[in-house]
């Protein structure tokens, strides 16, 4: 009989399960897996290198582009940097701003999360309902920054700009008639307060939705169930945060133990799973789904109540108003000052760390008290989660690895930087 | 800086002696020097004793302190020759055997106690080795082995006792530590399609360095030590 040996097969980085440009280099036994090698960096365009070029506002936007699909959540961790920094504290209304739109991205990195991990293990129809949800949310980010995507919207002292009171509307085109429209419509009626407590009233019954098609689906426990499993001491030596360190058993949460913004006075439960596998991982994240949904009710409640500013009235690093700019000599200079050189930030360090929806992202800042960051390092979730790849897949099937990567929820966004 | 951390703080100046140094750290946060050849027996030490079990390594990261503190553009004098972007840019061609300035480049970890809820920063300089050369951790924390590569591949720190000390962000084949305050923003290779060879080629950069916004220190009183106070935002 012919001996058979291993032999090396080249995943990616063309290849729609490797979510994005991840070169996954597998020496096989048959079909079962012996060693993972991910090959990352065909993503990296060095914007740590980058923000060291440049006054520090300028680099908000490259926020955005890290994890391409929590935009606003990497912004925050980067202006928290900052601000500690500073020293200030952005006004309460800004706060509140910031967990809500926190929460709209936690909801929209899982939703997309879900649709991907769905589609690659064989449950088509979740993409198309996740997508469904997404666009709603979407236009909640057009509706306050103008765009839907890189919303560079959060700014040290607060946020860019106040709720709007009106949502975009749909058109009347060919494909959808005046009929149709005036239902598409009918929640957008209102201020983006209104849009966005309809939405949290319409979201649980699509989870459930969700959990229909999956929870008891005798073939999605077959692709999840006993799948890549990390015991809790593992996942902490492996530097794991977010719904991967929460999925293996340990109650660990930054909204709670480390409380930033107006977290501690949400009412929010921390969803823990229990066998560390890839199924408890996607109970963690339907749970959290839930419970971003009521932080979201609870933050639209208390910003209708409370009108107020969103970024503090110091014109040393937020840029004043337009008409006060153009009226007022010395709200001229601010504005010159701040969008040619920038402003100063003390000599110092600071870590910043946020619950970003894959885990801890963390913004390492040093400033030497210049107009510019002297080192800005991201400490990006999905890195440490992906270097556990050998470990997760190692004996597992070729078609488990597919399973694994979703559950990771890796981005190469902000794994490559 | 809170109660908590104080005491946090005391107890490892009392276990560790000399091998770490506290630092006046902004932001209320923690911050230890520990010398190079202590590293290794006090990552294990905090890992494992039950009053500090940081289980955790959040964070590993090279940084180059070469440039620290200096200004691009001066203008506490006026000039006579008025006013530019004023930046001057010398190529520095780096030494490849002189040893570094000790204080050049340091290895910084961040650490996190998910018992105890603490965060600790470490920070080692590499001393004049050029190479520079730090014991590896990831015998203490597995998550280390990335973080490492990517420092090497970044700053060219080489980490002894790694298991796999590869290059993990760049290209194949990529010649430099990019992160490196002496590695130019732009590069120095670019890659474009040559028409008469028919393939890719590389070719040195074609585009000048250019800043758009020097960078400016400006002595601001708000910002003296005697007028902020310490871990106010802490």
């Amino acid at each position: 009989m012919a001996e058979f040996q291993n032999f090396t097969m080249n995943f990616g980085p063309q290849h729609p399960a490797a979510h994005g440009v991840l070169r996954l280099v597998l020496e096989m036994d048959g079909e079962v897996i012996q060693a993972a090698d991910p090959h990352i960096g065909l993503l990296h365009r060095a914007t740590e290198k980058l923000a060291e070029s440049k006054p520090f506002n300028q680099s908000i936007g490259y926020m955005d582009r890290l994890d391409y699909v929590s935009m606003m959540c990497n912004e925050h961790g980067y202006v928290l940097a900052i601000e500690k920094l500073l020293s200030i504290t952005p006004t309460v209304r800004a706060q509140y701003i910031r967990v809500m739109f926190d929460e709209i991205t936690r909801i929209l990195n899982h939703l997309l999360w879900l649709g991907t991990h769905g589609l690659d293990i064989g449950a088509m129809t979740m993409f198309l309902y996740c997508f469904r949800e997404r666009e709603d949310l979407m236009d909640c980010y057009e509706a306050v920054s103008g765009t839907r995507m890189h919303a560079t919207y959060y700014r040290p002292g607060g946020v860019y700009r106040d709720l709007p009171d009106t949502m975009p509307r749909y058109q009347p085109s060919k494909w959808h008639d005046e009929k149709d429209v005036a239902r598409m419509n009918a929640a957008r009626e209102g201020t983006m307060l209104d849009f966005i407590e309809d939405f949290t009233e319409r979201f649980p019954v699509r989870v459930d939705e969700y959990e229909t098609l999956l929870t008891d689906n005798r073939i999605w426990k077959q692709r999840t169930v006993n799948i890549g499993v990390v015991s809790p001491e593992r996942a902490m030596a492996l530097g794991f945060s977010g719904a991967m360190l929460r999925g293996s058993g340990i109650e660990w949460d930054l909204r709670k133990k480390q409380p930033y913004e107006v977290y501690a006075d949400m009412d929010f439960d921390i969803p823990v799973g229990i066998n560390g596998d890839c199924y408890a991982r996607y109970l963690v994240r339907i749970e959290e789904l839930r419970q971003s949904n009521r932080i979201i009710k609870q933050c639209v409640k208390w910003l209708r109540e409370n009108p107020g500013p969103v970024i503090l009235d110091d014109h040393k690093f937020a840029p004043p108003s337009r008409v006060e700019m153009k009226g007022n000599m010395e709200s001229l200079i601010h504005h010159f000052k701040l969008f040619t050189e920038g402003y100063n930030v003390p000599e110092g360090e600071a870590y910043a760390a946020v619950e970003h929806p894959k885990g801890e992202f963390g913004i390492y800042l040093v400033s030497d008290g210049a107009n510019k960051p002297y080192r800005l390092k991201i400490r990006a979730p999905g890195f440490a989660h992906l270097s556990s790849m050998h470990e997760m897949v190692e004996g597992h099937m070729l078609a488990d690895v597919v399973a694994v990567i979703g559950t990771q929820d890796i981005v190469f966004g902000e794994i490559d930087r | 800086m809170k109660e908590r951390y104080k005491a946090l703080a005391a107890s490892i100046a009392a276990r560790f002696g000399d091998a770490v140094r506290q630092v006046d750290s902004s932001c209320g946060e923690l911050t230890f020097e520990v010398s190079l050849d202590q590293l290794l027996p006090v990552c294990i030490a905090l890992r494992d004793e039950n009053s500090f079990c940081f289980e955790m390594l959040i964070d590993l990261c090279g940084i180059d302190y070469l440039q620290y503190g200096e200004s691009e553009w001066q203008t506490d004098s006026a000039t006579d020759s008025g006013f530019s972007r004023g930046v001057s840019r010398e190529v520095v061609i780096p030494d490849p055997v002189a040893s570094y300035d000790p204080r050049r480049f340091a290895v910084v970890y961040h650490l996190l106690s998910v018992q105890h809820n603490y965060r600790l920063r470490l920070r080692v300089y590499t001393g004049e080795a050029n190479p520079p050369v730090v014991p590896s951790v990831v015998e203490v924390w597995s998550s280390a082995n990335w973080y490492e590569r990517e420092a090497f591949d970044l700053y060219g720190i080489l980490f002894r006792g790694h298991p796999d000390l590869r290059r993990i962000l760049t290209d194949y084949g990529f010649i430099g530590h990019p992160f490196r305050k002496d590695f130019p923003l732009v590069g120095n290779v670019e890659v474009k399609y040559d028409p008469e060879q028919r393939r890719v080629v590389y070719q040195p950069v074609s585009i000048e360095p250019r800043t758009l916004v020097p960078k400016t220190i400006r002595d601001d009183n708000r910002y003296a030590p005697e007028i902020k106070e310490p871990g106010s935002n802490g």
